[in-house]
């Protein structure tokens, strides 16, 4: 079906819900522990934090089976392209959570041998500041991403959306305007 | 000595493939560790390093005096402040008392490694943290937090600035504690500029008296 005559309205709207609820409720993590975030990473799936409440407990050592990559920790310039891959190997829908101040900007870390943030390499659904944020910090952000997931368009909505983040992001007030960390 | 003292009788060797068993079974009968951390939120422990905030003076100036000490601590360089004159703004208004205030204060939290020496920087307490740890967000631009964002709400019976400082006072008197609440002089004045202000309502009725600047302790 091409997207020219895809349904609209109501189906539409009642097959997204489905899809949403259906894709967020047993998220699959990737395992992609690279420093000190992975092991609140850990704990949040243990015993205390218990992520197997969502339904994610299996944390999958293939990135073909997994829908989730937290990229838990400082991304180096040499584990760029690896983190790369093992994005380019999971199937679609997939995103990405950047754990931890060091995956999202670098952190303290502005220096040449780590990348400064992990979004220059893949793109990044939801950032989660901390270092290394406690565990209640990483069900938050997962939290914040299912809302995500659950509203995430379809066919024509779908298009509708990029239209609508096209024309916000003319109207944006552009970067060399804004003032000191912002710019 | 020719047996093994710690080899498990026959009986014992009997049960050995199921007595893993019995770890699980005990287990049924302690109590259940895991938090159920969205419905029922366990509070982190008091100084537990959070988001920070901002504070004000009891007549609701804010504390900030723009002296970019909290960035030049920061290990990560996480903090952006610009100071603004206070002199530059109209009819003897302050956003702070003293010279100078934060005109610009952002913290990029994406940088913001917690660690609290921002904190122990800053002269005037303007800089606190918060147990707030809920801070995920889509976009890097909206990690970077600006003063609003930052900025303590007005407690009941503070009054929004800017306006002057209470009368007869310098900065001193502030950085003493001396000052309990807004005075009546100043919520004149916003009352004449701003008459639509929300905060003069329950700041006329929390009005104290000056410090008297000759008395105390100076």
């Amino acid at each position: 079906m091409s997207n020219e005559t895809a349904p609209s309205g109501f189906l539409l709207t009642t097959v997204e819900d489905f899809a949403g609820w259906a894709r967020k409720s047993s998220i699959w993590p990737v395992t992609f522990g690279l420093a000190c975030c992975a092991i609140e990473m850990m704990a949040a799936g243990a015993s205390r934090f218990d992520l197997a409440r969502y339904g994610m407990e299996v944390f999958r050592a293939s990135p073909r089976q997994a829908d989730l990559m937290i990229v838990a920790g400082r991304v180096s310039q040499k584990m760029a392209p690896i983190v790369r891959q093992v994005y380019d190997q999971m199937a679609e829908p997939k995103w990405v959570l950047s754990m931890g101040v060091c995956a999202s900007s670098g952190g303290m870390f502005n220096n040449y041998a780590i990348v400064q943030g992990v979004d220059h390499v893949v793109p990044v659904d939801i950032y989660l500041p901390g270092c290394p944020p406690r565990p209640e910090m990483l069900i938050n952000a997962i939290n914040e991403l299912q809302r995500q997931m659950q509203k995430e368009p379809l066919l024509t909505h779908r298009r509708e959306v990029v239209k609508a983040v096209e024309a916000a992001a003319l109207e944006a007030t552009p970067t060399h305007q804004m003032k000191g960390l912002l710019r | 000595m020719t047996e093994n003292p710690k080899k498990p009788g026959p009986i014992a060797e009997m049960l050995a493939p199921v007595a893993g068993f019995g770890v699980t079974f005990a287990n049924l009968f302690r109590p259940v560790v895991t938090e159920q951390y969205p419905f029922e939120k366990v509070p982190t422990k008091p100084r537990y390093h959070g988001r920070h905030q901002l504070n004000r003076y009891p007549d609701g100036l804010e504390k900030c005096i723009g002296c970019e000490l909290c960035a030049w601590a920061c290990p990560a360089d996480a903090i952006y402040v610009e100071g603004g004159d206070n002199a530059d703004l109209p009819e003897g208004a302050h956003v702070s008392p003293g010279e100078r205030y934060g005109r610009v204060y952002q913290i990029n939290y994406l940088r913001c490694i917690f660690c609290g020496l921002c904190i122990e920087a800053c002269p005037t307490r303007a800089l606190t943290m918060t147990n707030d740890y809920e801070l995920a967000g889509p976009t890097r631009e909206g990690m970077i937090f600006e003063k609003d964002d930052l900025l303590a709400p007005l407690r009941e019976g503070m009054l929004a600035g800017p306006h002057p400082m209470v009368e007869g006072t310098e900065d001193l008197e502030y950085y003493r504690g001396e000052i309990t609440g807004p005075t009546q002089a100043q919520v004149d004045w916003v009352r004449e500029r701003r008459p639509d202000d929300a905060s003069l309502d329950a700041a006329a009725k929390a009005t104290v008296a000056a410090p008297d600047a000759n008395g105390g302790t100076r």
